[in-house]
């Protein structure tokens, strides 16, 4: 093989594309924080408080404030309490793996499911109506028919996360892999590419950004799921969900169920910007649209 | 006015032979095709590329060039005729650089070598060389979202000539480009016909870039795409960018562009 001088106008052209695109080409090149990145969330958090203390002392009628409790009572008789706190800390734990599990099991099998509907044209169109059907129905309906079946327990809590979270997985699994550019088929077809290698090497990167974003919408979902789960289940252990009902139903523990909602929302705000940083970490590269703010 | 270099007339069904050693690098037998919509896009297209020539087709959009290519490289069958080629040896440089985005530039290089089982040593060898060839060097570990156009085509011709194919089909890769970065792109291309020795069949509608890059030009006419002209082009090789000012290109140019015009009616 005979050499070639390299052509220099692509070198300069090359070099004056990337100093042009350094701000998103290099990954090192982070967004950096600017005031109102910290200003603004302060201040709707200040403005926030302000309006739940002026509720708790005098936006309430005087019979009725008991029902809003000033933060730092919340805080007292919630967090700083150990007793009641290590009580909801056990709650919220069981909750966590109720949703993780259910998340998991949802992932694994809605993956399977959309990639076997992507393989076959009889698979999707068969199995689609399904998840379609699964998705719209009302949840709430289904789940004492589930804990009257699975006796209230842990699995039955488990395949409610599993019903709520997983037709996001299907669709956005499946939307990714046939969303696959045809010139990039063409070119596995012309090196003679198996089913298996086209998967893996394509549809499968391609549609990855389809699928994470499926990821963060399930993980919220399970996290929903599994609240919704405890209320019906009263057998077994507590999760966040049962306390919170059973906080809701004493004047006297009124604060602990704002402790425990604050919690609750804790765990789906974690849950949900774990998987954004997931996704960051796993397209954050290569893809455009990736900018998630977690 | 066409050179029908081969002609087998009782062959109409659709078939393909490998191409002997010594024949064509790639051969046309009156191939016509009719898609099952009833469009006809090709009607009885004959011709060859012999080792060592570039090929350039030069049609009006819509006329079927880009068919003509997916039935050479085996993407398409044809209706009718038959093509002959070595089909496990052709690179396939297309229409958008369809570079997998989450793949590096050498990533995206390596990709052909490791569809087809090569060691990662040796992909790494055979990535190294092609990606010296086009300068893109201290560009591997980028991701195509921080390339230009130009660059990423140049990834895209890297990637095709890892293999080292006797035959190249181009489907008028450097369209999207603008006008400074399609000539260059013209000339590098030359350049890479002109080292490697490999067979080019190129589908374009620009005139400069078609009488800039090749041996021969055809013309071919609006759906159902027939080849109606045919020139040869003497300039040697290498060929430097002020050729384009050359008052034989002009003339050159000239004539296919009347062919053209001839060939949208």
């Amino acid at each position: 093989m005979s050499e070639i001088p390299v052509p220099d106008h692509a070198m300069e052209e090359a070099v004056a594309d990337v100093a042009e695109g350094a701000s998103v080409a290099t990954p090192a090149a982070r967004r950096r924080i600017t005031l109102v990145d910290v200003a603004g969330p302060t201040l709707i958090f200040a403005v926030s408080l302000g309006c739940w203390y002026w509720l708790s002392y005098f936006g309430m009628s005087e019979n009725r404030r008991f029902l809003v409790p000033p933060l730092h009572e919340v805080v007292q008789e919630g967090f700083l309490d150990w007793t009641n706190f290590s009580i909801m800390l056990n709650a919220l734990w069981l909750t966590t793996q109720v949703a993780f599990w259910g998340l998991g099991i949802a992932i694994v099998l809605g993956m399977t499911l959309a990639i076997l509907m992507s393989q076959a044209r009889w698979v999707e169109r068969s199995a689609w109506p399904y998840a379609v059907a699964l998705q719209s129905f009302p949840i709430l309906a289904l789940v004492p028919l589930i804990g009257i079946v699975f006796d209230y327990n842990f699995n039955a809590r488990v395949l409610v996360c599993i019903i709520i979270a997983i037709f996001p997985i299907i669709n956005n699994t499946l939307f990714g892999i046939q969303s696959v550019e045809s010139g990039h088929h063409d070119l596995l077809t012309l090196h003679n590419a198996s089913r298996w290698t086209r998967l893996w090497k394509l549809q499968l990167p391609a549609a990855s950004p389809a699928i994470f974003a499926g990821f963060r919408i399930s993980a919220g979902l399970s996290v929903v799921g599994a609240i919704v789960g405890d209320f019906f289940f009263r057998k077994g252990d507590k999760g966040i969900g049962i306390l919170i009902d059973q906080y809701a139903s004493r004047t006297t523990t009124l604060p602990r169920l704002y402790a425990a909602t604050i919690l609750a929302g804790a765990l789906g705000y974690v849950v949900f910007s774990g998987f954004g940083f997931l996704t960051k970490a796993v397209t954050g590269k290569w893809h455009e649209s990736s900018d998630i703010p977690g | 006015m066409l050179c029908v270099s081969f002609l087998c007339m009782e062959s109409v069904r659709s078939e393909r032979v490998l191409a002997d050693m010594d024949g064509s690098a790639l051969e046309f037998n009156r191939v016509s095709m009719v898609f099952p919509d009833g469009t006809e896009a090709l009607q009885d297209v004959s011709f060859s590329v012999e080792p060592g020539e570039f090929v350039t087709i030069v049609g009006p959009s819509g006329c079927g060039k880009s068919t003509l290519l997916r039935i050479a490289s085996g993407l398409l069958d044809p209706s009718s005729g038959s093509v002959e080629v070595d089909q496990e040896r052709i690179g396939y440089v297309f229409q958008d650089a369809t570079l997998m985005p989450w793949r590096t530039v050498q990533g995206n290089v390596e990709l052909i070598p490791e569809l087809h089982g090569y060691k990662k040593t040796e992909r790494q060898a055979l990535t190294k060389a092609v990606i010296d060839l086009v300068g893109l060097n201290g560009f591997e570990k980028h991701y195509p979202k921080s390339l230009s156009g130009g660059m990423k085509m140049r990834v895209s011709l890297a990637r095709t000539l890892t293999l080292r194919p006797p035959v190249f089909l181009f489907d008028e890769p450097f369209g999207a480009l603008d006008e400074i970065n399609r000539e260059r792109l013209n000339e590098e291309t030359q350049e890479l016909f002109k080292n490697e020795g490999f067979a080019g069949l190129f589908i374009t509608h620009s005139i400069p870039e078609a009488v800039f890059m090749s041996t021969r030009v055809l013309v071919m006419s609006a759906r159902p795409g027939q080849l109606v002209a045919e020139f040869d082009v003497p300039f040697k090789f290498p060929r430097k960018p002020g050729l384009r000012f050359d008052p034989q290109f002009a003339e050159l140019s000239g004539k296919v562009s009347k062919a053209l015009r001839g060939a949208y009616t």
